[in-house]
């Protein structure tokens, strides 16, 4: 197995706060913008970014985790191992009227993204949805859905992995990218 | 992406009995993510679009299909719904034969309830369907059960360690048997309470105490759960009158405010009033009734999710 960091220390750093500088130019003040991360990886996203920007806004954000187990479309098809289990979904307001940013760590295939788009509409008639991903696997997209706000490209295989490390979890943030050897 | 997944130890959701620890819990997990989707403006998620269930009831029930039928339909699935008294039963049909005409129609899961004990075991023997028990015969109730437990667990956050009385007609009730099971299994302790002729006479091989004095029961639980006199199922008459049980076995307010602790009042429903249990203290805030029923709805849908989930 060999595993290559793609980023990680202050380019990392900079790279987060790029992205909330390209949010803040889009959304003003959040006063009608909601960040949404998605579950499990996503949120670390979020709360990173939603930290980061209420730093610079000195204002707090409408923020939440979003799980989107119930709206997948591979459910029942992951083999034997049975159903897909959940994890729990945070959010305590209507998102009726509202601009969303849907938030998670890589984006590869879409589907992902796909039923975060139909889960979120339980929760009111969005004015607009957003897509920010920190890592954009090119090239390998099974669904047309593309970001609004990309942390970093990369170009890989299907049989890579893309793996995001955050601080809160893992002790460390980086991107590394695992190839299995054959 | 989500990437835990589990799933439970039996095909069928036939009775407590074939369910492990971790299965129990489980399905508690996933109905608390559930209860969450319940709560959203719109509470319905595509999980089981793709899966037919029928809900085939050969003796009357209310909540218990109601809230089958909203948790199928709030999981998206395509559902029918058969009633034993406007159907072809009547003219003769065998259980097997009514079941695979059924399935014929391409139906993958069948939610039944049959007054007959092991209907629901015979028939996931001949048919080739996924089967859950929604009550059969003086046996089990699973589901009741289960979103019991998920009451107790939300009121108290753990099951383990608690008191549970389950008080009433123990012999004529699936609900007390699919507790009892329920309850232990999660490390609870149960007693029974209830006059000697409604009381089974090995039920203490089960490993639950007996105890034929209400008071007592009251003071020892935390939980009391009540259970109604099931008089369609009383042949012979079991007490002398409703009015003497009433007294000896009734839940009212003076009793409750003479414990010195406070305790939590369940039950399975349907509800005689002024017989085991009173107005005063079934409306009051130590009764979770109403809770039990919002989360029944929750739960079936964890058990429906996890068991399509095993479909290939």
């Amino acid at each position: 197995m060999k595993q290559s960091i793609l980023l990680d220390g202050p380019k990392f750093q900079i790279t987060i706060q790029r992205l909330c500088r390209q949010l803040i130019e889009n959304h003003g003040d959040f006063s009608n913008t909601v960040i949404i991360g998605i579950q499990p990886r996503g949120t670390f996203l979020a709360r990173c970014i939603v930290k980061e920007l209420e730093k610079m806004l000195g204002t707090s954000i409408l923020s939440g985790d979003l799980d989107i187990t119930f709206y997948r479309d591979d459910f029942r098809r992951k083999g034997n191992d049975g159903p897909i289990l959940a994890n729990s979904t945070n959010i305590n307001f209507i998102v009726e009227g509202k601009k969303v940013i849907l938030m998670d760590d890589v984006l590869w295939t879409g589907r992902t993204i796909r039923s975060a788009m139909d889960a979120i509409q339980a929760f009111g008639r969005a004015e607009r949805i957003e897509l920010l991903v920190l890592v954009d696997r090119r090239f390998s997209r099974q669904i047309p859905i593309q970001p609004d706000y990309i942390g970093i490209q990369v170009d890989s295989i299907d049989s890579q992995k893309v793996i995001v490390n955050w601080q809160e979890s893992d002790n460390q943030d980086s991107i590394i990218l695992v190839t299995e050897k054959k | 992406m989500s990437s835990t997944a589990e799933q439970l130890s039996t095909r069928h959701l036939l009775g407590i009995k074939d369910l492990n620890e971790s299965d129990i819990q489980l399905i508690l997990n996933t109905a608390s993510n559930f209860k969450e989707v319940l709560n959203r403006p719109i509470k319905k998620v595509p999980s089981l679009r793709d899966i037919t269930i029928a809900n085939v009831f050969f003796e009357n029930s209310t909540r218990t299909r109601l809230s089958f039928e909203l948790a199928e339909k709030r999981l998206s699935a395509d559902i029918v719904n058969f009633a034993a008294s406007s159907s072809s039963v009547s003219k003769g049909e065998t259980l097997i034969d009514t079941v695979n005409n059924i399935l014929a129609m391409k139906v993958d899961m069948i939610v039944m309830r049959h007054p007959y004990a092991g209907a629901g075991v015979f028939l996931s023997k001949h048919v080739n369907a996924q089967i859950v028990n929604a009550g059969d015969g003086a046996h089990e109730h699973p589901t009741q059960a289960l979103l019991d437990s998920f009451s107790i667990r939300e009121r108290f956050g753990d099951v383990a360690g608690r008191k549970v009385a389950i008080i009433g007609d123990i012999t004529h009730s699936r609900v007390a048997l699919s507790n009892i099971l329920c309850l232990q299994k999660q490390g609870a302790e149960v007693m029974v309470c209830g006059p000697t002729t409604l009381i089974p006479k090995y039920i203490t091989s089960l490993g639950v105490k007996v105890e034929h004095d209400l008071m007592k029961a009251l003071n020892w639980c935390d939980v009391a759960n009540m259970l109604r006199i099931q008089l369609e199922r009383q042949d012979i008459a079991y007490f002398p009158s409703l009015r003497e049980y009433s007294m000896l076995y009734g839940l009212n307010k003076t009793l409750l405010d003479s414990l010195d602790k406070e305790i939590t009042i369940m039950h399975p429903g349907p509800i005689n009033r002024g017989v085991e249990i009173t107005s005063d203290v079934a409306d009051s805030a130590h009764s979770i009734i109403l809770d039990q029923v919002e989360n029944g709805v929750a739960v079936r849908m964890a058990v429906l999710y996890l068991l399509a989930g095993q479909r290939g």
